[in-house]
């Protein structure tokens, strides 16, 4: 047999499968979009009508929608920086040459990113019990005000963001533990010769040499980011008074409770384009940086 | 003198660090553990309590009994084989094709691929919901699984490993008269151990911690996997703290084990996958 033929023998069922499930589908939201899709649809196609772009502009009158989007942006804006500087701390305490055991704390930290976020979450939402939490009881006994972590929608969303950094950030450790091996030694070595201090060393060799690293780290992390479901579902159901409802949330409850299928599809790709807006944002400004 | 004791202090508190660390890191998983084997009611106090006063298995026995926890265990074990299974059935030979087989079109099929990963897999959700209700397959194991049976992620993972492999080899055994097949089977598959592995473990685990996609495809209780029976007794049992610690730990342990003994493949796949 010839190599083209066995090529696509060997790769042809895979891509049938990502395009009748993958790039079919998303064409096919861009047309769903633009319908009125709803259970009456669902029971007959016959119901189904065009709308152009009714959809879209119905979510921008949409209070929930706009509250959705900027809990997500601030899940985002808060949870991704600290999410990176904890995976960042912990690879470079393990990276040192004065850590011991550094495998098992390395096993440690990652333990959480194989979890299920689902039975985490039930963890975590015993965790912040305002009477009986753990949470709570540590701050009680630091002399702190204990506080109502998810029925205040103040503390709700923060304690969102202190539960997802706590279990994704060994993902990222990893990535940076793997840069900073790619550092030659000899730069160390050279800049100790010349006298050079731990917090020196870390700013002007470790940060820059990481940030090809970084660069790709963060871009991950925020679409990862952005795609803010189960913590709210299991934790909060979206309350206190909304205050953790997500663009996926609300998606969700658009398209599977009130089955509102044209409406949430809208909803999925406005959040599409707001990744790929961030993504773009983020090329530019770094492209622009690592060029210097 | 003043040089050695600043590498102690230095080493101390670098070490002091990471037992912090490490213990906010695997706490709230030891407390789950503590906690499923308490008499019910029993971690409801404050302050509350570390470990169980007489140790029982009676929450694991309710779920069990009552909760029929051992269904959606075995489905999400099912489902978890069969999406690993399919995973090495279709991205294997795809990552091997990219990597080392000519064929035209190629390198744009590949970065299409990659250009599409950046959309989100929420956007093709809803279509792919109607598409399967079309075909009868809603509320069904193989709608569970088709949708994730190729992965792009999959095909690039087993690329990247496949591309060490030298291109002498594949030459020498095609002058031997070897077909491509043949090839594929007995040469480029053994050398691809590792990397089958480590797809292998990502798709059992994607599958097992699964939650969005399975909660919208199946709507029978009694095909729940795992993660969507939790998060439905976590919202009936929101007092039973101890049982719903315990149907956690049924979620959680089975696959942390599984990591614990392959982390050496998870780990050089997640390096692999996203440095390039």
């Amino acid at each position: 047999m010839n190599t083209p033929r066995a090529a696509w023998l060997l790769a042809g069922p895979a891509l049938a499968v990502i395009l009748l499930f993958f790039f079919l589908p998303v064409c096919a939201a861009l047309a769903l979009s633009l319908t009125d899709f709803d259970l009456y649809a669902l029971a007959s196609l016959k119901n189904l009508r065009f709308v152009g772009l009714d959809n879209y502009l119905q979510l921008l009158r949409t209070p929930l929608f706009w509250k959705a989007l900027a809990n997500t942006f601030i899940f985002v804006v808060v949870g991704v920086p600290l999410s990176i500087a904890a995976s960042l701390g912990a690879a470079l305490l393990i990276n040192s040459k004065l850590a011991w055991f550094k495998p098992m704390f390395r096993t440690v930290f990652f333990a959480p990113v194989v979890t299920s976020m689902v039975a985490v979450a039930v963890i975590w939402r015993y965790l912040y019990h305002t009477r009986y939490g753990v949470i709570n009881y540590v701050l009680d006994s630091l002399g702190l005000q204990p506080l109502d972590w998810l029925g205040d929608p103040r503390f709700a969303m923060p304690a969102i963001i202190l539960f997802a950094v706590w279990k994704n950030f060994g993902y990222n450790m990893i990535i940076f533990l793997a840069g900073l091996q790619c550092i030659p030694s000899d730069l160390y070595e050279a800049a100790e010769l010349d006298g050079a201090r731990r917090f020196a060393m870390l700013r002007h060799i470790t940060l820059p040499a990481l940030a090809p690293t970084m660069f790709m780290v963060s871009l991950l992390t925020m679409t990862g980011y952005f795609q803010l479901f189960a913590e709210p579902y299991v934790m909060t159901q979206g309350g206190p008074l909304q205050s953790t409802v997500s663009v996926l949330y609300f998606m969700y409850e658009q398209g599977f409770k009130w089955w509102n299928l044209g409406r949430a599809t809208a909803v999925a790709f406005v959040l599409f384009v707001l990744m790929f807006g961030v993504t773009l944002l983020q090329l530019r400004f770094a492209g622009r940086g690592l060029e210097e | 003198m003043s040089l050695r004791s600043n590498t102690w202090s230095a080493r101390g508190s670098i070490n002091a660090l990471l037992v912090v660390g490490g213990i906010a890191a695997v706490f709230p998983l030891l407390w789950m553990l503590a906690v499923s084997f308490m008499a019910p009611g029993e971690a409801s106090h404050f302050p509350p309590p570390l470990l169980p006063k007489s140790p029982t298995l009676a929450n694991y026995r309710t779920l069990f009994a009552d909760a029929g926890i051992g269904r959606y265990f075995i489905n999400s074990l099912l489902l978890a084989t069969g999406a690993t299974l399919l995973s090495l059935a279709f991205n294997v030979g795809a990552g091997y094709a990219f990597a080392k087989l000519h064929f035209r079109g190629r390198e744009k099929l590949f970065r299409m691929l990659l250009g599409a990963l950046v959309i989100p897999g929420q956007v093709a959700m809803l279509p792919l919901f109607l598409m399967l209700k079309q075909m009868g397959l809603v509320n069904s194991f193989v709608g569970v699984l088709i949708p994730s049976a190729a992965s792009i992620f999959g095909i690039f993972l087993v690329r990247q490993y496949a591309l060490t492999i030298p291109d002498a080899l594949l030459e020498a055994a095609r002058l031997d008269g070897a077909g491509e097949l043949r090839i594929f089977r007995s040469i480029v598959l053994p050398l691809l151990g590792p990397i089958l592995v480590t797809l292998a473990l990502f798709s059992f685990l994607g599958s097992w911690n699964d939650f969005m996609w399975p909660l919208i495809v199946l709507t029978d209780k009694d095909l729940y996997t795992l993660p969507v029976a939790i998060a439905s007794l976590s919202s009936e049992h929101v007092q039973d703290n101890e049982m719903m610690m315990a149907g956690s730990v049924l979620t959680i342990v089975p696959v942390l084990l599984i990591f614990l003994g392959l982390q050496r493949y998870y780990l050089q796949g997640l390096t692999m996958g996203s440095v390039k």
